[in-house]
């Protein structure tokens, strides 16, 4: 028979072992304190996008979805266009049919099973386009949620899939607010926008820039205060999306009302 | 301790001894926490070169200009001039070998990207100039009247 005092002794035990966490009992390795010291390298790759500028026409989306693989029927794309419409009324409509990937040539709005809803001009009280794109953030929720370490983050910011590590499970898709990351139909696992690694490595710029003959999209490296973007970032009234996550965005916005999610 | 805690003892003990054997030889020597440490950093490596030795099939109209020097002064002297190459002819991959010709894209969903009239004010588009696409000769090919490398000078200027 167990006595009351041992009894206590045993449970206390026990309780003190379970809340014990796993990491206490990793060795300390200095490589990793070096390496989250010298996390500050040269080079954060930051996007900016004016949505002034945009007039919709997709040709970021058709550039991406070539560019990067992504099967172009497929209803899945890195990067896509949404168009708000705000009438007088106070309703705000939103749609990116096929991602934008032919741009927008109807004033219907695609309003899914409601069909297309037209609406006149003379009710619009603002219209205009947002692009977008995986954010990049500081503190990815993807990242965090990933159990075999299949998504990870560069030194210079940008959040890769690595396709051969990925399981597939889906918790990265559910984890991102933005909604940027899906299923790629052919290999299986999650895909998401790299704003176009391997264009960077060569000094190019991401396809969705390039491909915009507005200017609405533009890449920049935060560490360089020379850079236009930056300067843009640093000196004018940028804002970003969904900033009560907490994940610390790094796409910029010019031009956003309280209306774009 | 008596031998009935021993023997399951120790086909625990071997069922970790197996694991740890398993994680050695499937795991790659590059796994590990990298530059953006535990949390966001635990990764293969070798992966980030995987994603940057990738091709690029858009190559910028740069590759453009050497050969198709007439067209690009064309376009760069008209309000198509920030309209890069292979916006409307594809992407370049390897041409001239691979393929061999680019895509000439006569439809007219590729100018009412832009051109189909929305009027919607403060942004650029609303001041565009644009039509409606189903009242605006609907049969026709814009190409027929408009030239898209120049759409300033009509289309029969350049036909002669």
């Amino acid at each position: 028979m167990i006595s009351r005092r041992q009894f206590c002794r045993k449970a206390l035990l026990i309780a003190g072992g379970v809340a014990l966490p796993l990491a206490a009992l990793e060795l300390f390795d200095p490589k990793r304190l070096r390496a989250e010291k010298s996390s500050k390298g040269d080079r954060r790759w930051v996007f900016l996008v004016d949505t002034h500028k945009c007039v919709g026409c997709g040709f970021c989306v058709k550039a991406c979805k070539i560019e990067n693989d992504v099967p172009y029927d497929a209803k899945v794309s890195r990067t896509w266009v949404e168009r708000y419409v705000i009438k007088k009324n106070g309703e705000t409509l939103i749609d990116s049919p096929n991602a934008a990937r032919d741009g927008f040539t109807t004033t219907r709005i695609d309003q899914n099973l409601a069909g297309m809803l037209d609406v006149r001009d003379e009710e619009i009280a603002k219209a205009f386009f947002v692009p977008k794109l995986c954010n990049q953030c500081d503190h990815p929720p993807c990242v965090q949620v990933c159990p075999v370490g299949a998504t990870y983050q560069t030194a210079d910011g940008v959040v890769l899939v690595d396709r051969k590590w990925c399981i597939g499970c889906g918790y990265c898709i559910m984890g991102c607010p933005y909604g940027v990351r899906f299923f790629h139909p052919l290999y299986h696992v999650a895909e998401k926008c790299t704003f176009c690694y391997h264009r960077l490595a060569k000094g190019m710029n991401s396809v969705c820039v390039d491909a915009c003959p507005f200017g609405a999209r533009r890449i920049g490296n935060l560490r360089d205060p020379e850079d236009p973007v930056t300067k843009i970032i640093t000196t004018e009234r940028v804002n970003v999306l969904k900033e009560q996550y907490g994940t610390n965005p790094q796409v910029f916005y010019l031009g956003l009302t309280m209306e774009v999610k | 301790m008596k031998n009935h805690v021993w023997r399951p003892l120790y086909i625990a003990i071997t069922l970790v001894l197996i694991g740890v054997v398993v994680r050695f030889f499937i795991v790659p020597a590059d796994f590990g926490v990298h530059e953006r440490g535990y949390m966001y950093g635990w990764h293969r490596k070798s992966n980030e070169l995987e994603w940057a030795s990738l091709p690029v099939k858009y190559r910028t109209e740069k590759v453009c200009i050497d050969c198709h020097r007439d067209k690009y002064a064309d376009i760069k002297d008209s309000p198509h001039a920030n309209i890069s190459c292979e916006n409307c002819h594809g992407p370049n991959y390897d041409h001239p070998k691979n393929p061999k010709a680019l895509e000439i894209n006569r439809s007219r969903s590729l100018c009412l990207r832009c051109h189909a009239k929305l009027l919607y004010k403060g942004t650029l588009r609303g001041s565009m100039k644009g039509v409606n696409p189903e009242s605006h000769y609907p049969q026709a090919e814009c190409m027929m009247c408009h030239y898209p490398h120049n759409p300033k000078r009509p289309m029969q200027e350049v036909k002669q």
